[in-house]
């Protein structure tokens, strides 16, 4: 099984290379990139100035280059669902595809300084957390683990970027990873 | 998983005409571990509805034909302990005021914030789990006090199980009547505990260690400043028993000043606090417990009549333990095993010999003597097995032959006790297991000097 990053107008191509190679740990398969054309028109709320996550989902779903493999799309626009004021990512529980978003990651969109390197760490972790939902794993109960829910940036930077021993463990049985 | 305190998954249920928002709110909340469905109007949603299936509801106010705030009575006559939290587009606060007026935990706007619908989720969670705890441990604290709990299978003790039994559901104020020792408070509490005020307080009142001056306080509370030392105002026991049980322990010793002020109290059910001039309602039931023949203080004058006949309502009389010597082994079998246990001792039976001196003694301080008796046992016992020796009762009662009277008996046994102590009250009414207040009425009962 593979693991396609698929850019979705992201302005930090530069980091793409470090967050392959942190998922490929993560999940210990082999991550591609692909780069493959997408209009992301329709998924706009003009009234919210935001991106429907699920419908992405729905167009990234169409892309498919393989049966047997995973696709992230990454983009750095702001995404929602309709009933949530913003989301860093979705996914398909047990499925194949996932987004996430740097929009939210960035300090200076809280009036911090410029930060690259939480900016990279906190997409590492969103990216295999979502990655993870596709692999069957709910939140996780251990605050260190990289499937512990984060609902702000913050709370991102407190887990760790490994997932903990039980939900290896459920990825070990569960696909052999 | 989120699960709650039963290892029951949560389960939610969420209500919304519009699609996308059924579907998010459902993988959001999946991606949590919860169980979720969903309904798109509130004809679907009453079809999925039964009691206990849902502990969270999540319901649009504004649904096609019946809305969100009919759903929601409905929901409460199918299933009141479902949580149900309300979504609304718009920020009503009249719509949002109503449902949480009636019976809606909260409600959201849409779009809602992540970080705030987890804590609110996580909120219900704890607060669903605290009242399950808490219903469990009313039922563990229930089952402490059951009648079951009560040692006894002599007839006597039958009669008693079943007064309790008759007297308990009803309002009816109980005179429990008993030798010292005899579990007058645990009868007590068996009829609060199987009373429909068993979700109230029992507050027991020791008439017999009441420090002269202090009983009105005691009984009625007191203002601040009322008198020298009223630092703070205080709530007495009438008051904190509001709803539940007042149990009046060795009610024979109230003087007759308060004994006037409670018989106004049973009556009216309002007093004023002590230096205070705000009438104070209560709602309690009476039940008292004497171990003093009542009749005849009442003919003495030291207690008054009309407060007799107002406490004398129903009476239950509990055999002392020398009158129901069948219970005596079943008695020292229950101690033994829970003492034992507490103490962590492999101490399992007694022997024949033991048993049999168990059931000849006579027991003047009754269960709690016998209690007494089994623990100092457990306690120098170096066998699975109590002998007769490890018993810390006399052998044969030191009474005259010619005078086997049960209060001759009773008297020589408080001498020799007495005696052996070198007259320390303290530790001869914790060898006979009485209190000292009644120990103190058995010497000048008996006369005894040292």
């Amino acid at each position: 099984m593979n693991i396609y990053l698929l850019p979705l107008r992201f302005p930090d191509n530069h980091l793409l290379p470090d967050l392959a190679s942190s998922i490929s740990h993560a999940f210990n398969l082999t991550v591609l990139l692909l780069e493959k054309p997408l209009s992301l028109k329709e998924g706009y709320d003009p009234v919210r100035n935001q991106y429907n996550s699920t419908w992405i989902l729905a167009q990234i779903l169409k892309l498919f280059p393989e049966e047997n493999c995973k696709i992230l799309g990454i983009t750095g626009l702001d995404l929602y669902v309709p009933v949530l004021t913003f989301v860093f990512g979705e996914a398909q529980l047990d499925g194949k595809a996932a987004v996430v978003s740097s929009f939210r990651l960035r300090d200076e969109l809280y009036g911090l300084p410029k930060n690259a390197e939480k900016l990279k760490d906190r997409l590492e972790k969103e990216a295999i957390h979502e990655l993870g939902h596709t692999f069957g794993l709910i939140h996780c109960h251990d605050p260190n683990c990289v499937m512990f829910t984060s609902t702000y940036a913050e709370e991102i930077d407190f887990k760790f970027i490994e997932l903990c021993p039980v939900c290896s463990e459920f990825l070990k049985k569960s696909f052999h990873l | 998983m989120n699960q709650e305190k039963n290892d029951k998954p949560v389960s939610l249920l969420v209500v919304d005409d519009e699609l996308s928002v059924r579907d998010s709110l459902t993988k959001w909340f999946k991606e949590d571990g919860f169980k979720v469905d969903s309904a798109a109007d509130a004809t679907e949603a009453l079809k999925k509805l039964k009691p206990g299936v849902f502990d969270i509801i999540f319901l649009d106010i504004k649904l096609p034909g019946m809305d969100g705030m009919e759903l929601q009575r409905r929901i409460k006559d199918v299933d009141p302990n479902a949580t149900i939290i309300m979504i609304t587009a718009y920020a009503s606060v009249d719509t949002a005021v109503k449902s949480l007026k009636e019976g809606a935990y909260d409600y959201v706007t849409k779009p809602v914030d992540p970080d705030y619908l987890s804590h609110l989720v996580a909120n219900v969670i704890k607060q669903r789990r605290l009242v399950t705890e808490n219903v469990q441990l009313k039922e563990r604290i229930q089952d402490l006090y059951e009648i079951d709990q009560i040692i006894g299978e002599s007839p006597a003790m039958q009669k008693v199980f079943d007064m309790i039994k008759a007297v308990a559901p009803t309002d009816t104020t109980v005179m429990i009547r008993g030798e010292s020792g005899t579990g007058k408070e645990l009868i007590a509490r068996a009829i609060h505990s199987n009373s429909p005020r068993r979700f109230f307080p029992i507050i027991t009142v020791n008439c017999g260690g009441l420090t002269e001056g202090l009983t009105e306080s005691e009984f009625f509370g007191h203002e601040k400043g009322a008198f020298t030392g009223a630092l703070y105002r205080r709530k007495g026991k009438l008051e904190l028993a509001d709803g539940g049980t007042v149990f009046l322990d060795e009610v024979g010793n109230i003087d007759p000043k308060t004994q006037t002020d409670l018989l106004r109290v049973i009556e009216t059910k309002q007093f004023t606090r002590v230096g205070g001039d705000e009438t104070i309602h209560v709602d309690f039931r009476l039940i008292c417990a004497t171990n003093r023949d009542l009749e005849l203080a009442v003919k003495q004058g030291t207690f008054r009549e009309d407060f007799y006949y107002r406490l004398n309502v129903f009476s239950i009389s509990i055999p002392p333990l020398r009158e129901r010597r069948s219970d005596i082994p079943l008695l020292c079998n229950y101690f033994l095993k829970k003492l034992a246990s507490s103490m962590n001792k492999p101490v399992t039976s007694f022997s024949a010999e033991a048993m049999e001196h168990l059931k000849a003694y006579d027991w003047p301080g009754n269960i709690r003597e016998l209690r007494n008796a089994v623990e100092r046992a457990v306690v120098v016992a170096n066998a699975p097995v109590i002998t007769a020796e490890q018993l810390p009762i006399p052998r044969t009662p030191k009474a005259t032959a010619h005078d086997q009277s049960l209060d001759a008996v009773e008297q020589a046994h408080i001498q020799n006790i007495l005696e052996q102590v070198g007259w320390n009250i303290t530790r001869a009414s914790e060898v006979l297991g009485i209190d000292r207040t009644t120990l103190y009425n058995k010497i000048e009962k008996y006369g005894l000097r040292k």
